[in-house]
């Protein structure tokens, strides 16, 4: 990991209108991915991590969906401003994706390497030949055995595992500088998760490519990941190095989900902690701290705003009014 | 795959002989019969009548005959059309009603492909609502109103075609355009509405959103990834609708005065000509079954998840 920040996200919102009004899917997100790190962005369900990383290729379906604001810098260069033929030559190029799903994520009526030669012919300029060489190596180097053969079989006949191996090799394909895998084991198998994130983390470092990890798995950050970005709501509420966040979280919300995660190394005769209520309803939400109904030590200010971001070493950033407020003091 | 066609086509003969024998009985069961509509006939001339045409049997010796004869390929007499046979009478009609029929699919089959595309990619806008107001009136308004409607606008005030013929008249294959027009503008709006359903469906799904995280280009996912699974079940759909529409129409065939077999054949069930109905009821179901077979041999090819043993 080098200090040159290949990606940088800044004060992004992406906004949805639905029936019952305007849902902040992400409001006001920004982090920085330098080359070769492994960033970890985690959050519950609808606190707006996958909606982040689809707003920074500019996939979010519209309408519904819009982005209402900030920028995403890829080597400078805004790709929310960007027209659609030149994003689509960083589209599986230079960033790309794996999905959650790999039951669904794969196009069940072409052939395995019919999917994989179209990426490769159209951002490398090789020749068909060349390119299923090329392909045939990647599925190698993901662990899918006998590949030759496999590349010509349907993704019905792979199982879970595998097809998720053959998007990996798919997407790591063209040599991306970034790679964001949104949940990219969450419908695998407990057995097959940790083949999966090993093999990512393996191909990821040999290829020196930086690597977005959705997940609302803190075993799998803790892990693999170097920097990690807490969501919640639509905004990150803690940022920072992934094992100093695991030594001291900062953030209520932090701190909870990090109790909440059954250690093998203390004694378990005490119940499981788990964060009290539920998570926010986005819909038009008011400008407070959205935490504030389920955090342990809500304040009267936590109603009225949203806490600034408070910076500490080791470029940490937390925002809750604990820290924001008492810096103002 | 040859296995499983094998075992498909054979298993044609008993659905055959089902709906061969259900029909013969349910017509025979019907009131009335050929010769009830006839003028004052005297006993003996109807006792001559029946025997001529073996109705004068036991129901159990008329079925084995007619069996036979269907067997051997012979629809027999017909028991109104004095000097046809069905075979003859089916012949001399079904060819129209097929060329008709080919030809109003295709039109339907190539406009409601296209509306259908058309209208998925710009869900919700205004081509999209026209198009689908459209397809809701060619699904509403009765062939009995298209048509004429057609004829006055098309035939009478602009004397662009012929309001009704046959290609066999002067006007030639010009005959055509009108009916087919009529008889395509059902399953032309059913077919834009199955296939913009079917396609938006794979719009969203995540192997399309695969696609263009790929970066491959508007044309190539839509062509490439979402039109295969969008339009199979278009391909379902075309087995009961060729079969439909080349059996012809009473109302096409009315309107435009066309010698197909769809007039010929509500004559016959109303005219309780046995054997031309029964004959009809075989055509009509051998094209189905033909077709619906022909349809899954297609889809096996087009989605490789079905496999046949």
């Amino acid at each position: 990991m080098t200090n040159e920040v290949i990606l940088q996200v800044k004060d992004l919102k992406t906004y949805f209108t639905v029936d019952e009004g305007l849902v902040k899917a992400v409001d006001g997100v920004s982090f920085d991915l330098h080359k070769g790190e492994t960033l970890g962005i985690v959050g519950e369900s609808g606190s707006g991590k996958s909606v982040t990383n689809l707003s920074v290729i500019n996939l979010i379906p519209t309408p519904p969906g819009k982005i209402a604001g900030g920028q995403v810098l890829f080597h400078g260069k805004d790709l929310l401003a960007m027209p659609q033929a030149e994003i689509r030559q960083i589209r599986g190029n230079k960033i790309s994706m794996i999905f959650q799903d790999p039951m669904t994520s794969l196009n069940p009526f072409l052939k395995v390497s019919t999917q994989m030669i179209e990426t490769i012919v159209l951002h490398q300029g090789l020749d068909k030949d060349a390119a299923k060489q090329k392909a045939i190596e990647m599925l190698k180097l993901a662990g899918i055995p006998a590949p030759e053969k496999r590349i010509d079989q349907y993704p019905h006949q792979f199982s879970g595992g595998m097809r998720q191996r053959v998007m990996i090799a798919m997407s790591l394909s063209c040599n991306p500088e970034i790679l964001i895998a949104d949940e990219p084991t969450s419908a695998l198998d407990v057995t097959i998760q940790a083949q999966i994130l090993e093999i990512m983390q393996e191909l990821t470092k040999r290829l020196g490519t930086a690597v977005i990890l959705i997940t609302h798995s803190l075993g799998v950050v803790a892990g693999t990941c170097d920097t990690l970005c807490v969501m919640y709501a639509g905004r990150i509420v803690e940022r920072g190095p992934t094992d100093v966040i695991f030594e001291d979280p900062k953030h209520p919300y932090t701190k909870g989900l990090i109790r909440s995660v059954p250690r093998l190394d203390v004694e378990n005769s005490e119940r499981l902690y788990s964060i009290q209520g539920q998570p926010p309803n986005v819909i038009d939400l008011p400008d407070c701290c959205p935490f504030y109904p389920r955090c342990e030590k809500a304040m009267d200010i936590c109603k009225k705003k949203y806490p600034a971001i408070a910076n500490f070493e080791q470029g940490r950033a937390v925002s809750c009014w604990l820290y924001s407020g008492a810096k103002d003091e | 795959m040859s296995k499983y066609i094998i075992r498909r086509a054979l298993s044609l003969i008993p659905t055959m002989f089902i709906i061969v024998t259900l029909s013969f009985f349910l017509v025979r069961f019907a009131p009335g019969g050929p010769f009830s509509s006839e003028k004052k006939v005297t006993e003996q001339v109807l006792q001559n009548l029946l025997k001529k045409y073996h109705m004068d049997e036991p129901l159990g010796k008329q079925y084995l005959r007619y069996l036979g004869d269907v067997l051997r390929g012979d629809f027999g007499p017909s028991f109104r059309y004095r000097d046809s046979t069905v075979n003859q009478l089916i012949a001399q009609t079904l060819p129209n009603s097929m060329m008709l029929g080919t030809i109003a699919l295709s039109m339907a089959l190539f406009a409601g492909i296209g509306v259908g595309i058309v209208s998925a990619l710009k869900q919700n806008r205004w081509q999209d609502y026209l198009a689908m107001s459209f397809a809701v009136v060619g699904i509403s308004i009765p062939l009995f109103v298209i048509g004429p409607l057609l004829q006055l606008i098309l035939g009478l005030k602009l004397r662009w075609l012929p309001i009704s013929g046959w290609i066999t008249s002067r006007d030639g294959w010009k005959t055509l355009i009108l009916p087919a027009l009529t008889l395509s503008f059902p399953y032309f709006a059913y077919i834009a509405r199955l296939s913009r359903a079917s396609i938006l469906e794979v719009l969203r799904s995540d192997y399309v959103r695969t696609a263009r995280a790929k970066g491959l280009s508007e044309r190539v996912v839509i062509g490439k990834h979402v039109l295969k699974g969008g339009l199979l079940p278009v391909v379902s759909y075309l087995g009961p609708a060729f079969s439909g529409i080349i059996t012809g129409s009473l109302v096409v065939e009315s309107v435009f005065a066309i010698p197909g077999i769809g007039r010929v054949f509500v004559q016959s069930a109303l005219n309780r000509d046995y054997t031309l109905i029964m004959g009809e009821v075989i055509m009509y179901s051998l094209i189905l079954v033909t077709m619906n077979f022909i349809v899954d041999i297609v889809y096996g090819f087009l989605d490789p998840r079905i496999s046949y043993k």
